[in-house]
């Protein structure tokens, strides 16, 4: 073979997206924010217990999204941290009976770790060869969950049974809607972290990586620091998720974090928009209802149904809920022109 | 020593399936510098097509060669109806779009077929191969096509016209379509052949697993992972790499206490990636020198 094929101008596998371009302006977040607070005061407890898990998957969408559009790293693992994150808080809950809310941060600090070591060996890897690797950290979590070595802390295949919290100081509400507040607050605290985290010195590295590592290590950026750092973060921020989500959920059980898990958050980036944070909370709202969605249109055909839905998704907007934003962005600036 | 030496047939024997498999995941990867997720999915409609035939009363090798011009053609039309409009699209929603084509073709071939698991029948019939327990006449068989395959596919992609102009289009395609290579129709041949050979490796398999909508999933996954080791730019690396996740999934199983059916992938997977973090692109696969 001729030394012309072994020399690729690869295009970055993640487009360039300007940070300015990450978030939304202060009066379409101060809407958003308005109906996610109202919002649960008028509808059913079903209702606030899937807006709950809307904001939790919404966080672990979150998470990828600051590694895939930040850094361009690829995961196919998440679903790993969030099962560790989720044990984590379930564990403490159940067995050491630590308040549930001081749960949270052990839970994130445990998968900061995790993440920061398993971006060690990722370093070497890029594209299709992470994919795989965090592939393998996917498959393997629910498989270490049920390992007899452990089942005195996880409940083996059984898994742990997790008391719902109540609402705190007397608060006249119940325990839904206090989850859900509580869940919303830690998810707009973590939202600016990110937000932020995207906008400061780091969160520029994380970006020259994403666009040419070359060019960023020339620069000065330590890659291999950046690198490690982007995938601890993501998944502290998804183990915080996690943790979450066993409150939600009130229960863990090592099949509840599967493969299936880890790809319904690539697709929930992908539907929102690949490096755009506010997206986040579409790509969750398409994983959690539009299942439900295809499973009313045909019972037999659901699957065949959402990969349709999918499909038409992808087909109308490659680059997900971002692309909505900013053509909807030009045509109110035209309409204001005018 | 026997067990030992055993295992290694048992693992080659469960190996052929990996490395037929393999050779699907590469020859889409030669084409369209990704990998395709719904492969496995699309090789087990095909397998469906040529039982369906069976049924109606067709012979083997009628329906085997049938599916196989089905499978090509269906994975050109795939392509050109699906996955050229995203051609412009960035990856990631390609690889939405492999998601979205697996769940259509599994919950399709659900529907039609349903999910009981079925017998398939095969041509090398199925008693001891030179009087060995551990590897049957339809497992060389497979080996012995898997094997027939890929020399097929080197010859292609190293001697004949098509072949070079599709690894052109696949390594260079602004250069490819300079020199008058068709670069969108070669990714639509790529998927056609890879719609082929996935269609031979769903024939191969299915007397060993059983035929039924999920029938692929474990195996893609080792498919991957062997293509992977092997390199991706590689045929002969994907089946190499083939026989030896089989190798490693037996041995791991056999000699590491406490590793059960269960922990079986996991270690292989986490053996592949050790493999990788120290060779990046694969057993034989080159790395590739990025221009600045």
């Amino acid at each position: 073979m001729s030394a012309v094929d072994e020399v690729a101008t690869e295009a970055p596998a993640v487009e360039a997206v300007p940070k300015r371009a990450m978030t939304l302006g202060s009066g379409t977040s101060l809407v958003v924010l308005v109906l996610l607070i109202a919002v649960p005061l008028f509808v059913k407890n079903f209702i606030i217990f899937q807006m709950t898990m809307l904001l939790i998957y919404g966080l672990a969408v979150l998470a990828l999204n600051i590694l895939t559009g930040g850094s361009g790293q690829f995961s196919l693992g998440q679903s790993a941290f969030y099962a560790i994150g989720a044990y984590t808080s379930a564990i403490l809950m159940e067995q050491y009976d630590v308040n549930y809310a001081l749960t949270l941060p052990v839970a994130g600090v445990v998968c900061f770790v995790a993440g920061f070591l398993f971006g060690l060996p990722a370093l070497r890897l890029s594209g299709v060869y992470l994919a795989l690797a965090t592939f393998a950290l996917a498959t393997a979590m629910p498989q270490l969950l049920k390992l007899g070595f452990f089942e005195k802390w996880t409940g083996g295949v059984q898994g742990l049974v997790v008391t719902k919290p109540d609402a705190p100081f007397g608060l006249p509400i119940g325990q839904d809607a206090w989850l859900y507040y509580f869940t919303l607050a830690i998810t707009i605290a973590i939202y600016i972290f990110s937000v932020n985290l995207l906008r400061s010195r780091s969160g520029r590295a994380f970006m020259a990586i994403r666009d040419n590592e070359i060019a960023a290590s020339a620069m000065g950026i330590n890659v291999a620091l950046y690198k490690t750092l982007a995938f601890g973060v993501s998944a502290g921020i998804t183990g915080v998720a996690g943790g979450l989500g066993a409150i939600a959920v009130q229960f863990v059980a090592p099949d509840s974090y599967t493969i299936t898990l880890a790809i319904a958050l690539f697709l929930g980036m992908v539907v929102g928009g690949v490096g755009w944070l506010p997206g986040s909370i579409v790509g969750s709202a398409f994983i959690i209802f539009v299942p439900n969605i295809a499973e009313n249109i045909s019972k037999g055909l659901s699957g065949a149904v959402f990969g349709v839905i999918l499909f038409l998704v992808i087909f109308l907007m490659p680059h997900g809920a971002r692309q909505v934003a900013i053509v909807s962005q030009q045509l109110i600036g035209r309409l204001r022109k005018n | 020593m026997e067990l030992f030496s055993n295992q290694i047939l048992a693992g080659i024997s469960t190996g052929a399936i990996y490395a037929c498999m393999a050779l699907a995941v590469v020859m889409i990867y030669q084409a369209i510098d990704h990998l395709n997720f719904a492969q496995g999915e699309m090789a087990m409609f095909s397998t469906f097509i040529s039982w369906q035939l069976m049924q109606w009363g067709l012979p083997y090798w009628a329906a085997f060669v049938v599916t196989i011009a089905f499978s090509f053609l269906a994975g050109i039309a795939i392509e050109r109806v699906l996955f050229k409009p995203l051609a412009k699209a960035p990856i990631l929603t390609n690889v939405a779009g492999f998601i979205a084509l697996f769940s259509i073709v599994n919950s399709s071939a659900g529907l039609i077929w349903d999910f009981t698991i079925k017998q398939y029948p095969t041509p090398f019939g199925s008693s001891p191969f030179l009087g060995s327990q551990l590897i049957s006449t339809h497992q060389a068989g497979m080996i012995g096509v898997t094997l027939l395959l890929l020399v097929a596919l080197y010859v292609f992609f190293q001697y004949t016209r098509v072949g070079l102009a599709m690894r052109a289009a696949a390594s260079l395609p602004e250069s490819a379509r300079l020199v008058g290579i068709n670069t969108s129709w070669m990714i639509a041949l790529g998927w056609g052949m890879a719609a082929a050979i996935g269609s031979i490796a769903g024939m191969l398999i299915a007397p060993v697993v059983f035929l039924e909508p999920n029938m692929m999933g474990g195996v893609l996954i080792y498919g991957f992972a062997a293509a992977v080791l092997g390199g991706l730019s590689s045929p002969f690396g994907a089946v190499t790499g083939g026989f030896l996740v089989g190798i490693l999934e037996n041995l791991a199983g056999t000699y590491i206490p406490g590793v059960g059916n269960e922990l079986k992938l996991p270690i292989a997977l986490a053996v592949i990636v050790s493999v990788l973090v120290v060779k990046p692109a694969g057993l034989f696969g080159r790395p590739i020198v990025k221009r600045v």
